[in-house]
C-alpha cells in the first residue's frame, strides 16, 4: 500500500469524542472500477455476478435504502462522500464511524475473489479514508479461501485505519468450520476484531435451517436466526480455544436474543459436552469474553421497562456498540434509537467507550 | 389433574409395522433390505437420548413397550392424560408411496398396540410432510378417530411450514379439528443451518431453538394462520425463554415491511398468543428465576407454556423454582386442558 497509508491516523482524544457509529454503508461504485485488474473486469463482463440464491427478495425500499439518501447529484445512497457527510456525519455530529462496504464478495473463483476484495480494500483507502478523517473501516476479504483471506488481512492491517474484518452472514459453512481458521489466525495476529454483517455472501444454502423462506420479512427477521447458528458453530467447534484472543462483532443481527441462547447453550453443554471435549468452559464464558454487538436494529419490546430486563439479563454493557446502519430503511437515529432513556454511564459507553476500547482508532 | 403434552413411543423395528402393512410393502422390505424410517433425530448413544432407566427390562429400545412407558410415564408420575408423539421420521423418506405406507402402518399400530389398550394415552398422527397431499390423505383416514389429537410435524422440513406447499396439511387439519405439533427433529436432508451443516451433533441440538424461530416467523407471515383462522399448532421441545426476543424483533419488523404481508390483521405477537403454545421441556432457564417470571411477563400470556416430561428423553422436566401456584396449575393442567379441550 501507498505510504500515505501507513501513516498513522490521528483523532481526537476520548474525552472530546460523543459518538461513534459502528456501521455505516458506503457505495464504492463507479470508482471501484479503476481499482478492478483488467483481467477481472473482463471475466465480470463476461459472465457477471452468478449467484447460488435465485431471484434475491424485494427488499421493502430499492436497495433496503433510505428514501431520502438518494444524493441529489445522483449515484446511489452511501455513494457520495459530500452527501454522506452532511447526513450522517455532520447532521448527527459523529465523531468517528465505521465503513462497512457491502459490494458483494463472488465466492466462486478464489483468484477473482482475492483481487475484487484487493481492490475494494484499495479503493476505500483512496477514496474515503484519505478524504475523511471521521472515517474508518472495515477490511474486505475472499472469506471462503482461508489462505487467501489471511494474506489480504496481513496486507491491509498495515493500514491502521482498517480497523476490523468483515463477514457477511450467509457464508458456505458456519463459522467454526475449520476452513476459517486461517482467517481467524490472521485476524489475532493482526489484532484485529472480525465483523459479522447482516446477509450478504452466497452461501449456497437455503437461508433458515429448514429450506427457503418466501417473504424479504423472514430474511430481515430471520437473520437473528442466522447470527445464532454461527455462535453456536464457533463456540462448539472450539474456535474460542483455539484463538483465545479472537474478538467477534454481530453487526445487525439484533442482541435480545442473546441471553436466551446463552442459557440454552450451558444447559446443552452440561448435557452433551463430552462430543466436545475441546470446549472449556461453557458458552456463556465465551459469550461474555468474545462477543460484541451493534445495537441496530434493536428489538423493541412494547412495554419499554421490558427493555431495561433485556439489560438486565444481557449483564454485559461493555459489549453494546451504537450503529445507525445508514443509509438503510431501517436507520437508528441517534437521538430515539432506545426504547428507554439510558443511564449516562451506559450510554456513553455504548456510544464512544466500548468502541474505543475494542477498535484501533 | 395432570397432562403431559410429549411422551414418546418407539417403533421397535419394521417388523413391528408389518401387521399394519399391505403385502407389498412387505415384500418390499423383505427383499430389498429397506429397513423402514430408521433416521434418528437423537444419536441412539447421547446422553440426551434416553433416560438410563427406561429401557424395557424384556429388552428393546426405550419407550417401545407399553408397560413399561405405562409404569415410568403415566403411574409414577401420576399422569392422567399423555400425548404420545411417535418420532419414526418418514419425513427422511424419499419414496411418497413409501412414506405414506409407513405412515399410515405406525398410526395403525399406535391405535391397536397403545391407544386400544391405554385410556390415559391420545397420540399425534404421523405423516409425510415432504409429500403434503399425501399427508393429507393419511390425517383424513384417521383423524376422525378421537384418540388422535394433532398432527405431528418435524421441525427441520424441505421448505418452512409457511410456505404455500404445506396448505393441504393444514386444510386435512382444520376439516378434522386437529392441532398442528411441531417438534425436535427431523431429517429433510437439508442443511441444519443457514450456512451448511455443523461438525457436531451439539450444534444441531443447540441450533433446533433457532430453526424453531424460523418457522414462527414462516408460518405467521405466510399468513396460514389466516387462511386456517381456527388452527392451533404446539412447539414441541422448542425452547421458549427466546420467546420475547423473537415477538420484539418480529413485531417492530412488521412495522416496517407489513405491507409485503398484508394479511395479517394484527401484530405477530398477538397470533404468537392466540395461535402458539409450547412444551415446557426442557426449559432453557435463566441462573435466576426472578429472570424466568421476567421472561414470562414479556411474553405476555400465562397461557402459552404445558407440561411436558419428554419421556424417555433424558431431560429435566421438573418445574423451574419459583414459579407461583397459579402459574403452576396453568402449566401442569389448565393450559393443555383448554388448548385440547380435555
Amino acid at each position: 500500500m501507498s505510504a500515505t497509508l501507513t501513516e498513522s491516523t490521528t483523532r481526537p482524544s476520548a474525552k472530546d469524542i460523543k459518538l461513534i457509529d459502528c456501521d455505516i454503508h458506503n457505495g464504492l461504485r463507479p470508482a471501484l472500477n479503476k481499482f478492478i485488474p483488467d483481467q477481472c473486469r473482463a471475466y465480470h463482463e463476461r459472465f457477471g455476478r452468478r449467484g447460488f440464491a435465485g431471484t434475491s427478495y424485494p427488499k421493502s425500499q430499492p436497495g433496503a435504502h433510505r428514501v431520502d439518501a438518494w444524493p441529489p447529484g445522483g449515484g446511489s445512497p452511501g455513494s457520495n462522500l459530500p452527501f454522506l457527510r452532511e447526513q450522517l456525519l455532520d447532521a448527527w455530529d459523529i465523531d468517528l464511524g465505521i465503513l462497512n462496504t457491502l459490494t458483494p464478495i463472488r465466492n466462486q473463483l478464489p483468484e477473482y475473489d482475492a483481487a475484487f476484495a484487493r481492490a475494494i480494500n484499495d479503493c476505500q483507502a483512496a477514496e474515503w479514508l484519505d478524504p475523511e478523517p471521521r472515517l474508518r473501516a472495515s477490511l474486505i476479504v475472499a472469506f471462503e479461501n482461508g489462505a487467501l483471506a489471511a494474506e489480504e488481512i496481513d496486507r491491509v492491517a498495515q493500514d491502521p485505519r482498517f480497523v476490523q474484518i468483515l463477514l457477511p452472514t450467509f457464508t458456505s459453512a458456519p463459522l467454526g468450520n475449520r476452513k476459517y481458521w486461517p482467517l481467524y489466525e490472521a485476524a489475532e495476529r493482526n489484532n484485529l476484531p472480525v465483523g459479522i454483517h447482516f446477509g450478504g455472501g452466497n452461501g449456497g444454502h437455503p437461508i433458515t435451517g429448514t429450506g427457503w423462506p418466501s417473504y424479504y420479512i423472514e430474511y430481515h427477521g430471520g437473520m437473528a436466526q442466522a447470527f445464532q447458528h454461527h455462535i453456536i458453530s464457533l463456540i462448539f467447534e472450539g474456535v474460542f480455544d483455539h484463538y483465545p484472543n479472537l474478538k467477534i462483532v454481530l453487526i445487525e443481527g439484533g442482541m435480545a436474543w442473546l441471553p436466551a441462547l446463552s442459557w440454552r447453550l450451558d444447559r446443552t453443554y452440561e448435557q452433551l459436552k463430552d462430543e466436545v471435549p475441546h470446549v472449556q468452559h461453557p458458552p456463556s464464558h465465551y459469550i461474555h469474553n468474545h462477543v460484541w454487538v451493534t445495537t441496530q436494529p434493536m428489538e423493541e419490546p412494547e412495554k419499554p421497562e421490558h427493555f431495561d430486563q433485556f439489560l438486565e439479563h444481557f449483564d454485559q454493557p461493555d459489549k453494546l456498540l451504537f450503529a445507525t446502519d445508514y443509509p438503510h430503511w431501517d436507520f437508528d437515529a441517534p437521538d430515539r434509537a432506545f426504547p428507554i432513556k439510558l443511564s449516562p454511564e451506559l450510554e456513553r459507553k455504548v456510544k464512544v467507550e466500548n468502541a474505543l476500547n475494542l477498535y484501533r482508532f | 389433574m395432570k397432562i403431559d403434552t410429549d411422551i414418546h413411543n418407539t417403533v421397535p423395528n419394521a417388523k413391528a409395522l408389518y401387521p399394519y402393512l399391505s403385502d407389498y410393502w412387505i415384500d418390499q422390505l423383505q427383499i430389498t433390505g429397506f429397513a423402514g424410517a430408521t433416521d434418528k433425530y437423537y444419536p441412539v448413544g447421547a446422553s440426551v437420548t434416553a433416560r438410563s432407566d427406561t429401557h424395557p427390562k424384556g429388552g428393546g429400545s426405550a419407550g417401545s413397550n407399553l408397560e413399561t412407558l405405562r409404569e415410568q410415564a403415566l403411574d409414577i408420575p401420576n399422569t392422567d392424560i399423555g400425548i404420545l408423539n411417535c418420532l419414526y421420521a418418514v419425513d427422511g423418506i424419499h419414496n411418497p408411496d413409501a412414506a405414506l405406507a409407513l405412515s399410515q402402518a405406525v398410526n395403525d399400530w399406535q391405535l391397536n398396540e397403545w391407544l386400544n389398550k391405554e385410556p390415559r394415552l391420545r397420540a399425534s398422527i404421523v405423516v409425510p410432510p415432504q409429500y403434503p397431499e399425501l399427508a393429507a390423505e393419511e390425517i383424513r383416514r384417521i383423524g376422525n378417530r378421537p384418540e388422535f389429537v394433532q398432527v405431528l410435524l418435524p421441525v427441520r422440513a424441505p421448505l418452512p411450514y409457511g410456505n404455500r406447499n404445506y396448505h393441504p396439511i393444514y386444510k386435512a387439519a382444520s376439516e378434522c379439528d386437529l392441532k398442528i405439533a411441531i417438534h425436535f427433529g427431523g431429517v429433510p436432508g437439508t442443511p441444519a443451518t443457514p450456512t451448511g451443516w455443523p461438525t457436531f451433533y451439539i450444534e444441531e441440538y443447540a441450533g433446533m431453538a433457532s430453526v424453531f424461530q424460523s418457522q414462527i416467523l414462516s408460518i405467521i407471515s405466510g399468513g396460514i394462520l389466516n387462511h386456517f383462522p381456527d388452527l392451533k399448532i404446539i412447539f414441541l421441545e422448542s425452547g421458549w425463554t427466546w420467546l420475547p426476543s423473537l415477538m420484539w424483533r418480529f413485531d417492530k419488523d412488521w412495522k416496517g415491511i407489513r405491507r409485503e404481508i398484508p394479511w395479517l390483521t394484527q401484530s405477530p405477537s398477538e397470533y404468537i398468543r392466540k395461535h402458539m403454545r409450547f412444551s415446557l421441556t426442557p426449559t432453557d432457564a435463566p441462573p435466576k428465576s426472578d429472570a424466568l417470571l421476567e421472561i414470562i411477563e414479556q411474553i405476555g400470556s400465562e397461557d402459552l407454556i404445558l407440561y411436558s416430561s419428554d419421556y424417555p428423553h433424558n431431560h429435566d422436566s421438573t418445574l423451574p423454582s419459583g414459579l407461583p401456584n397459579a402459574l403452576i396449575q396453568k402449566i401442569m393442567n389448565e393450559n393443555a386442558q383448554k388448548f385440547y379441550g380435555f
